[in-house]
């Protein structure tokens, strides 16, 4: 981790504490995970407690503690997903990657999680890898929609 | 620039668009039209338009709602009405390009229908469209019809006309406004708008402060989404309408993180608000200044409630507070603070545009103008609609929806995501407004919309939605912590077949100890998926209880995957992808399913041809003994 990328961050935000969330989230974007003594730094620069940061960090869902994989592989698990057999296309990433939701595979290639809603239900059931939505998934899709991922998704 | 300046200038720069006598093709590329291809399609079009050497500018909008025929793709030629394609894959649209630009030929057997005025013969309007025609679309006014990435368009439609009106009038004048016309909030739990802003004008504090909830936290839910998507000035001319009728010089607009593209979107229009002088110090000349600002949500369900978005936008974790005080008197950072819903202030634009009573000219007696729903689930037409409060379930699903995906019977709607209830197929003819929701035992919620059929276990939808409160409960109150907690295990339970019959009655008794002890809206309302199931679906619990049985042949623990051996023509096919190689047999052998082995993951019935559909699913009776044919598999492997 490189001081000054953080301390960019940091300069690049006031020093109220309403910008805790939004800093965390940089940091985050930038490094995929919070690394501990980034929030040790935050929580000087921002006069705050490490307790609240550490707090902050763990009650929101997107803050990870630990670092990710190089891609992000999301599958949807809202109602609208979950009625239309989200947690078959879930099994399958499982198997495909050989990690449950929420690991990173040793390679460090992916990580698997599971994600509320991302808006697109009318194409249920939706899987996100990166950037890119995937829906009317099926359990056999996954695979060619996660070599999709190496080929740099689905491209502009 | 005065806005009269502005609007000339928009106009102009709008017009020359239209009337160029360039060909106009148009993509849906919202976050649902991406999910099912835009960008492949977006490609092959640029590629066929290239190849032929045709010139026609491409340009891409939001969602209009028809999800279930995305990707869309719209042509219109110079002259003629604007042609909408639906299902579109990158080859029928590099096909329809040569056919209908080369060729004159414009598919009708490609083409959903016409938008907008002329027709094209053999081709039908769209407004005759089962699901565009009952629909009145005020809050999606714009949706899918203009680039969200360019303000003239929406200020040469009408946009900002109604804050203009509303400048040129009292504050006070502008609440009593918004309060005939009835609109009441959209974000679920239905205040009416006007009090709430009068509450906050009156209350003693300043600076006072405007947010737009756009955590849209229900998971099956897209209407905010795709309204902030489509047209995001629709939000922001309500809320500098908003900021003009309380006195806020300031405002937020917390969008979960989970929409980049709606963020993008505010972004854009933000940034070309400031060049126009719309939003920021002395508003077109007005004295009115007015600054927003975008927080991205961290992933909280709770959030979305109105003082955990505060105290969220505080930088603090997302916990509720005891109300009163109400946001209104005491709000961010402790000063007077109006929150609304996304749609809510697409709305409040809406009304000050046309008028109080054009909108209450809408909707039922005490649930004005229309409402949006994402109508989602098993349900042939899935998609974004928006309909005058007031119409029926019947309506919406069978009229509109056009019914189930598998044609199989409907049996229940659930309404208002996870504070919302299960309504039977018996409830069909209810009208959809506040009072008869809540009175049935769901709510209206935000907008969320999910079709079951008969293939949907009602006792493990309620499991699902414990599971997800359960998890995104916060923990500050006790009922909601723990309660939630033993009310998925007895669902578990159940599902798993290890339910009692004194499980229902427990069951039922902790929801209505969670209900009323819990501090906020997440913990009162997160029973009422298990308490309506209880209520319509008795004998689905039962089965699982008494029987071990799941009706819908879903819940895992109670089914089986059963080869039938008069069906299997011995093709291996599903032999090869079991994953965990639980299934033998050979070629002309009979396939057999080694129960002790067999995870259920359903690939095997996924797998098997159609035509076969040797695959099916046993609960609450025995594997069939063993044929022959099966014995001698048995005999061999
Ligand atoms: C658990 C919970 C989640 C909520 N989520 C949302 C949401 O995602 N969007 C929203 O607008 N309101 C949500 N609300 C309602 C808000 O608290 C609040 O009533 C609303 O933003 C007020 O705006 P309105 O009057 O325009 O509806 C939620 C409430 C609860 C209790
Ligand atoms: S429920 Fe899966 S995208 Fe909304």
């Amino acid at each position: 981790m490189s001081d000054t990328a953080l301390r960019e961050i940091l300069d690049s935000h006031g020093s109220e504490s309403g910008s805790l969330v939004p800093v965390l989230q940089e940091i985050q974007g930038k490094y995929g995970y919070l690394p501990a003594e980034a929030m040790i730094e935050v929580a000087k620069r921002l006069r705050v407690d490490e307790a609240t940061v550490y707090s902050v960090a763990t009650f929101y869902a997107q803050f990870k503690l630990v670092p990710t994989g190089k891609h992000q592989v999301k599958v949807c698990c809202g109602t609208a997903c979950h009625v239309r057999g989200g947690s078959k296309i879930l099994d399958a990433a499982e198997r495909e990657l050989g990690i449950g939701a929420g690991a990173t595979t040793e390679d460090r290639e992916y990580s698997l999680d599971r994600v509320a809603c991302f808006g697109s239900c009318a194409l249920a059931p939706v899987v996100v890898v990166d950037k890119d939505v995937y829906g009317r998934m099926t359990p056999s899709r996954v695979k060619s929609v996660l070599d999709d991922s190496v080929r740099g998704g689905q491209q502009e | 620039m005065t806005f009269a300046e502005i609007k000339q200038r928009s106009l102009s720069r709008w017009e020359t668009k239209q009337r160029t006598d360039k060909v106009r093709i148009i993509v849906g590329a919202g976050t649902c039209g991406q999910a099912a291809g835009a960008r492949a399609v977006l490609r092959a079009i640029q590629a066929s338009l290239a190849k032929h050497n045709l010139d026609a500018s491409i340009t891409q909008v939001g969602c209009i709602g028809l999800c279930y025929a995305e990707p869309l793709m719209d042509v219109v030629k110079p002259g003629q009405p604007r042609l909408c394609y639906g299902n579109v894959t990158p080859e029928n649209a590099a096909q329809i390009i040569e056919d209908y630009l080369l060729r004159d030929n414009p598919r009708p057997d490609l083409a959903l229908g016409t938008l907008g005025e002329g027709n094209i013969p053999g081709i039908p309007s769209l407004k005759d469209h089962p699901v565009l025609g009952p629909q009145v679309r005020i809050a999606l006014r714009n949706c899918g019809n203009l680039d969200p990435r360019d303000i003239d368009g929406y200020i040469a439609n009408g946009a900002y006309s109604g804050l203009v009106r509303a400048l040129s009038m009292k504050p006070e004048a502008v609440i009593a406004e918004i309060k005939e016309s009835g609109l009441r909030g959209r974000g679920g739990a239905g205040f009416p708008t006007g009090l709430k802003w009068e509450a906050c004008r009156n209350a003693p504090g300043q600076p006072k402060y405007l947010v737009c909830n756009a955590d849209e936290g229900d998971p099956g839910a897209f209407m905010n989404r795709a309204l902030l998507e489509g047209d995001p000035h629709a939000v922001l001319e309500g809320m500098l309408i908003g900021a003009h009728a309380v006195g806020a010089r300031e405002g937020y607009i917390y969008v979960r993180a989970e929409y980049p593209l709606a963020i993008e979107h505010l972004n854009t229009a933000l940034a070309q608000m400031h060049d126009y002088g719309l939003v920021g110090d002395n508003i077109v000349g007005s004295g009115l200044s007015f600054h927003l600002k975008i927080k991205e949500g961290a992933g909280a369900f709770v959030c979305g409630e109105e003082t955990a978005l505060l105290a969220s936008i505080e930088g603090k974790p997302g916990i509720p507070r005891v109300r009163p005080p109400f946001p209104a008197q005491a709000g961010l950072w402790g000063k007077p603070t109006v929150i609304n819903n996304v749609e809510t202030w697409g709305h409040v634009s809406a009304i000050m545009q046309k008028g109080a009573s054009w909108f209450g000219g809408y909707g039922a007696r005490t649930s004005k103008g229309t409402k949006t729903f994402s109508l989602v689930g098993k349900v042939a037409r899935t998609g974004l609609i928006e309909v005058p409060m007031g119409m029926t379930l019947r309506q919406i699903v069978y009229d509109i929806g056009g019914g189930t995906s598998s044609g199989k019977p409907l049996k229940a709607v659930q309404t208002g995501g996870p504070s919302g209830g299960c309504l039977p197929a018996s409830l069909l003819d209810l009208s959809v407004d506040y009072d008869s929701l809540a009175q049935a035992g769901a709510i209206m919620g935000s907008g969320g919309m999910i079709v079951a059929d008969e293939d949907t276990c009602m006792v493990d939808l309620a499991r699902y939605f414990l599971t997800f409160t359960q998890s995104e409960s916060c923990g500050k109150c006790v009922p909601c912590r723990l309660g939630t907690r033993q009310m998925l295990m007895i669902l578990e339970d159940i599902t798993a077949g290890r339910g009692t019959p004194e499980s229902m009655e427990l069951l039922a008794e902790l929801a209505e100890s969670v209900k009323a002890g819990s501090l906020c809206g997440l913990g009162q309302t997160t029973p009422n998926p298990v308490l309506t199931t209880l209520r319509y679906f008795r004998d689905e619990y039962e089965a699982h209880i008494r029987e071990k049985r799941c009706p819908a042949l879903v819940c895992k623990d109670l089914i089986q995957y059963y080869i039938q051996p008069e069906k299997c023509r011995a093709c291996m096919i599903c032999l090869r992808n079991c994953p965990v190689e639980a299934i033998s047999g050979g070629k002309r052998q009979v396939h057999v399913i080694d129960q002790s082995r067999c995870t259920k993951c359903g690939t095997c019935m996924d797998v098997c041809p159609e035509k076969f559909s040797a695959v099916t699913k046993l609960s609450g009776q025995p594997i069939p003994a063993a044929t022959p044919a099966e014995r001698s598999v048995w005999q061999l492997g």
